[in-house]
């Protein structure tokens, strides 16, 4: 099945670039404490590849053995990798509170 | 129905845009992370339940909840083990993961759709996802691997030229296949190579980068699986995916270019450049040292008003944050101000030295960037430098031989005291030779950090 989805073409490259530009003002003022945590928090957002498994394992006839090993491999790492990055990130930021006198 | 999901979309891509606003802030920071957390929960129910709605396959739906659930326990189970000494590793182990799940999914993407009439810009994007998610996963993998120490440099100059034919080999693949109106069995054989050759393009990218570039090649890793999932959110027409790869892509790209800066080092010179050998004019000169123990070392603490400390990762190999800890609070309690000036690539990853302290319990006010101190470091009446080298050596200022000249350094130097913790007279990181050794307000402890600042800290009892 193909995925038409929810944008055209041309929508999808408004989304490309303003996505892009908006990214870089955002993140170019994030101070150097913070990132590692940054940088973790994004590396879980990039787990948002999953969204592309879920398409595919979903729509996999139950007999497409390859597709449905291949989608639902994909969705496991990228699974771990979205609640690995969230909560170790949780973890980091819990450690920069500030402490009372 | 269709609104339902823009809608949902929306919130996921508010979320992670304001999520990661906040995380520039240290006070809203935790929340910034747990919104962007329920943003990707949303977009995860929203696509599941758009497909579910139109076609329901019961068995697909089971094991969609089982690998969700196994995933996030695995995850959260990783993520509360790590040493925060280890969180570079762990970084680019999860970075490892992304790449290949982006891997796997343009493969059966265009397995899928392999006897469809395919668009040339289909092919590209969906060829573009398989290359950079492959590379990236054996990228990161052996980042990984160099990270807790298990792999050297081998010899970086032949690497970075098979690396670059190979990057040349995959090109002309790639256009070999995109070009082709129908798919035939040389085509199969055509993919295979090119997904075959990605993998090993990631070893050969990773392996000649080392040392005091790790930071740049685990940003530049994160960039380059952001920009896997861009591609892939193209194939899928897909707007979150594409909003959360721009994000990450936009965040490794924007760390990498800073980490480089503050090496005073150009990318281009990273990846495929070959360093000079460490050619140290002072090399034949000993130097000489002045020592100083730790009775020493406190008395003079003891009666400093304003004080330095200079962390580097030697620091967090001793595990000597918490000895440090108590150090702050004494010399606190004396009346002394104490300040942190950390070098932008201390440690192993962007602003890791920040997180090793934070465990330590340090507060971060009296944590400063390099940048915002260096000007008025004569104000020091002692700098302590603990496990930190290359990025207090003045060569980097004065010695045009030097291999870390230009690079910014920390002008510890200026303090109007520098005590240095060190094991022994080894060099840094790079192997530059630290004149800093044998000036005249620079004494050296020699010692594990840990031992020295417990018995410093104990000394101060007495005075």
């Amino acid at each position: 099945m193909q995925n038409q989805f929810l944008i055209s073409d041309i929508d999808g490259i408004y989304v490309l670039i303003f996505s892009i530009l908006l990214g870089v003002e955002i993140i170019k003022n994030v101070p150097a404490i913070l990132h590692t945590p940054l940088m973790s928090g994004a590396n879980a957002i990039s787990g948002i590849i999953l969204i592309g498994g879920i398409l595919q394992l979903l729509s996999a006839e139950i007999d497409d053995y390859t597709n449905i090993i291949c989608s639902s491999t994909a969705i496991l790492l990228a699974t771990i990798n979205v609640a690995g990055g969230f909560f170790v990130t949780h973890r980091m930021l819990s450690m920069f509170k500030i402490k009372r006198k | 129905m269709e609104i339902v999901i823009n809608l949902a979309y929306l919130y996921s891509a508010t979320s992670f845009i304001l999520g990661l606003k906040f995380m520039g802030n240290t006070q809203k920071a935790k929340s910034g992370n747990l919104f962007a957390a329920t943003g990707m929960l949303v977009a995860i129910i929203a696509t599941s339940y758009l497909v579910i709605n139109q076609d329901p396959k019961v068995e697909n739906i089971i094991i969609l909840i089982l690998v969700l659930l196994i995933g996030t326990v695995v995850g959260r189970y990783m993520s509360k083990k790590v040493e925060m000494t280890a969180m570079p590793q762990l970084v680019s182990l999860f970075n490892a993961l992304g790449g290949l799940s982006a891997f796997i999914i343009s493969l059966n993407e265009l397995v899928i759709n392999f006897n469809n009439d395919l668009t040339i810009i289909f092919k590209t994007v969906v060829i573009s996802g398989i290359v950079l998610g492959g590379a990236s996963f054996t990228g990161s993998i052996i980042a990984f691997y160099k990270l807790s120490g298990k792999f050297n440099k081998g010899n970086p100059k032949l690497l970075k030229r098979v690396s670059q034919m190979l990057l040349i080999v995959i090109m002309i693949l790639s256009i070999s296949i995109i070009t082709t109106p129908d798919f035939t069995i040389s085509s199969v054989i055509t993919i295979v190579l090119i997904s075959l050759f990605s993998l090993f393009y990631g070893v050969l990218f990773s392996l000649p980068i080392g040392g005091a570039d790790m930071p740049v090649l685990i940003s530049l890793l994160n960039a380059i699986t952001g920009i896997a999932t861009i591609f892939s959110g193209i194939v899928f027409n897909n707007p979150i995916m594409i909003v959360g790869g721009v994000l990450v892509g936009s965040t490794g790209i924007i760390l990498t270019i800073q980490m480089c800066k503050a090496m005073n080092r150009s990318l281009k010179n990273i990846l495929f450049g070959v360093q000079k050998g460490a050619i140290n004019t002072s090399n034949d000169t000993e130097i000489e040292v002045q020592q100083t123990s730790t009775v020493e070392v406190s008395s003079l603490l003891a009666f400093s008003k304003k004080i330095a400390v200079i962390p580097g990762y030697g620091m967090a190999v001793a595990q000597a944050q918490q000895a440090c800890y108590e150090l702050q609070k004494k010399l606190i309690e004396r009346g002394a101000e104490l300040t942190y000036i950390i070098h932008p690539v201390a440690g192993r990853m962007p602003g890791h030295m920040n997180v090793l302290l934070a465990e330590a319990n340090i507060d971060y006010r009296y944590i400063k960037d390099m940048v915002d101190v260096n000007d008025a470091m004569e104000q020091f009446d002692v700098a302590i430098i603990i496990g930190a080298n290359d990025v207090v050596n003045p060569a980097a200022e004065t010695d045009v031989n030097s291999i870390i000249y230009g690079m910014p350094i920390i002008k510890a130097y200026k303090a109007k005291q520098v005590i240095m913790m060190k094991r022994g007279m080894a060099t840094g990181y790079s192997g530059a030779i630290n004149p800093l050794f044998g000036r005249s307000n620079c004494k050296i402890l020699f010692g594990d950090a840990k031992e020295s600042l417990v018995k410093i800290n104990d000394e101060l009892k007495n005075i």
